[in-house]
């Protein structure tokens, strides 16, 4: 199990348009991911190819997000995916 | 002649042909089995496969659109085929339901899921809703909802417009809305008037119209005409010649017989500053500060501050800009100002008063504003908000002036400071009525509350009195310190023509309705906004009052406003 956190840096936290670039991306992976706030325990992870899960995840600008996978690649696919999410996806 | 009546939400006169929307999709009966032929797992296929229909479809709706509809299309693609979703529904596709049952119970669990987050999240529930309705549309082999297509322009009919469906209405095809259902704050109301579309919502019956119909449609009146003639032809004729007259405005707002009254825009940031002065704000009115921070969990930094007010002072160099400080609080809560417990937050530390609980931070805005101000050209007025006595006036001109900013005033929209305004202007600079507020407080009326709107209106001579009181009160001083108004008001046409017949010295709006008040006040001399103004206030009630001074207009039924 690989593990990486990230810190939202989209001014308008995780959801319209930065959520759909981050599921997007997961989805295109052939390995699950999963996405959970830092505070929230692993067993409340939700699938992170999910706009809906993301959406209802409801991480704001500056929370920590905690992502998961197992497999191969998955060290490299996570670390894709911090960038994603530490880069302002409303800004672009 | 058959004859629809509704209520019209954007003005606007126009003959074409009916196009209705197609039927919205109807609920699959609750317990609905799969066919004794079709296996579970055939039904997971043929649901997956809809489903990526769906998400293509939408995706190429996306491709075509731009700005905030494009995001909107692209996370409803996605939503299409999103495991949460889809998940849910092969499970019960499992135990025997219909698929088209399966992703409608599986949609609507979603949808409460994002309705009970609230906010942001419940907006997006329409849209869960919308992509389930094309996957069962799809399912069925039916035509999927959303706009007809079409090679020449028609008259939209339909029930009521999702969100959608909005989004990818193209202006140059559709001609007019009319909608069977909806109000004048529903989603197609406000589409309608951001497109400049002439629109008639709640015109029951409309529904029946066949498909080719020709029609004609006046958005200021409310009515629906099938086979229009002679009469309606030379109405639209006439709207034409009017609409291109209105939809530019001048740049100068003045009386027939030439008392300038400059119209100011309301702006929540640079990007709407740019497009207010492209449209010929003489200054802005009301810059919301607040609106630059909303979705913010902690205090903005000077530097973020100084960027975000320099970028509306810079769309208007030499010109006035009014920067209200943050007015946090009731409605508009921002997480590090307000207390979300209060039980009565419209009467609770929110304006002016969070300077109280919170104090710095109107402060250190000040000194990121008066830090904009000096990195730009434009003249920069301030103001607070939620001001009740001449010692907060007095306070907040104090902390203007050791920032370096000359030109302190404040809101009046506590009644106490309209009866008061004369001594209030003794120490502020200027005032400037937030109207709806200024309303709310009048008559004890919550301004969110449908049931209360008869009370809400601005056009109650209670309030209109208290504008004169505020206005006498500046005479009083002595000084020809301005009054202002920078509520919805301002942005009524027939309204506007009041309040400067009150004497309000500028009048500050969105800036899409500048072309229609400037329009409005240019075929008024100041005499006559007076009488109407005299009219207006002498009224028993706000109906009273509206109608008394609209037959004084023949200019609004000349413009179809």
């Amino acid at each position: 199990m690989s593990e990486r956190k990230a810190t939202i840096a989209s001014r308008v936290g995780l959801h319209a348009r930065p959520a759909s670039i981050f599921a997007a991306a997961v989805g295109e992976l052939t390995i699950e991911v999963t996405i959970a706030l830092e505070t929230d325990p692993a067993e409340d992870a939700m699938d992170a190819s999910s706009i809906l899960s993301l959406m209802s995840l409801g991480a704001s600008n500056g929370d920590v997000v905690v992502l998961r996978a197992e497999g191969d690649g998955a060290d490299a696919a996570l670390e894709s995916l911090v960038k994603l999410l530490e880069t302002d996806l409303d800004a672009e | 002649m058959q004859n629809f009546t509704g209520v019209g939400v954007s003005p606007g006169r126009i003959i074409g042909s009916v196009r209705q929307m197609p039927k919205p999709i109807s609920e699959p009966p609750a317990g609905e089995r799969l066919e004794a032929a079709t296996t579970p797992e055939v039904a997971t296929v043929e649901l997956r496969a809809a489903a990526k229909v769906v998400q293509a479809e939408l995706q190429r709706r996306a491709e075509e659109a731009t700005g905030a509809s494009k995001s909107v299309l692209e996370a409803t693609a996605l939503m299409a085929t999103d495991p949460m979703l889809i998940k849910a529904a092969v499970k019960l596709i499992a135990t025997g339901t219909s698929a088209e049952r399966a992703i409608w119970e599986s949609g609507a669990s979603v949808a409460e899921m994002l309705h009970n987050l609230g906010g942001y999240m419940a907006e997006r529930a329409t849209d869960v809703l919308d992509v389930r309705a094309r996957i069962v549309a799809e399912l069925r082999g039916v035509t999927a909802p959303g706009i007809p297509q079409s090679d020449v322009p028609f008259v939209l009919v339909a029930e009521d417009l999702a969100p959608a469906d909005t989004a990818t209405l193209d202006p140059n095809k559709v001609l007019a809305l009319v909608t069977s259902g909806g109000g004048p704050q529903s989603h197609t109301a406000i589409i309608a008037r951001a497109l400049g579309l002439p629109a008639v919502v709640a015109a029951a019956g409309v529904e029946a119209l066949t498909d080719g119909t020709e029609v004609y449609v006046d958005g200021a009146a409310g009515t629906l005409l099938v086979g229009p003639g002679d009469e309606q032809r030379t109405a639209v004729t006439a709207w034409e010649h009017v609409a291109a007259s209105l939809s530019v405005f001048d740049g100068t707002g003045s009386t027939a017989d030439g008392h300038l009254v400059p119209l100011l825009a309301n702006v929540g940031g640079a990007a709407d500053a740019v497009k207010a002065a492209a449209a010929g704000a003489e200054g802005v009115g009301l810059l919301r500060t607040e609106f630059c921070f909303l979705e913010r969990d902690t205090e903005p930094t000077i530097d973020e501050q100084v960027v975000a007010y320099k970028g509306v002072f810079d769309a208007f160099p030499g010109k006035k800009v009014v920067v209200r400080t943050l007015d946090a609080g009731a409605d508009k809560p921002l997480p590090f100002l307000t207390d979300s417990t209060e039980p009565n937050p419209s009467l609770g530390v929110r304006g002016y008063r969070t300077d109280l609980t919170s104090p710095g931070v109107l402060k250190r805005q000040l000194t990121a504003i008066a830090t904009a101000a000096q990195a730009s050209s434009a003249v920069v007025w301030v103001m607070a908000p939620m001001i009740a006595t001449v010692d907060e006036a007095a306070d907040f001109a104090a902390m203007c002036r050791v920032a370096g900013l000359k030109t302190p005033g404040v809101m009046v929209e506590v009644p106490s400071a309209a009866l008061r305004s004369a001594s209030i202007l003794t120490e502020a600079e200027f005032v400037s009525l937030g109207t709806n507020d200024l309303t709310q407080y009048t008559m004890a009326a919550d301004r969110q509350l449908g049931t209360l709107a008869a009370l809400n209106s601005p056009w109650q001579p209670a309030v209109l009195q208290l504008i004169q009181l505020t206005v006498a009160g500046s005479i009083a001083e002595g000084n020809n310190k301005p009054v202002g108004v920078c509520g919805e008001a301002a942005a009524d046409p027939v309204l506007a023509v009041v309040l400067v017949g009150l004497g309000v010295n500028t009048l500050s709006m969105t800036s899409r309705s500048m072309s229609a008040v400037g329009a409005v006040l240019k075929s008024v001399t100041l005499e006559q906004a007076q009488k109407l103004a005299h009219l207006a206030v002498s009224a028993r009630n706000s109906d009273e009052a509206r109608t008394k001074v609209r037959a004084e207009l023949p200019i609004l039924e000349e413009l179809g406003l």
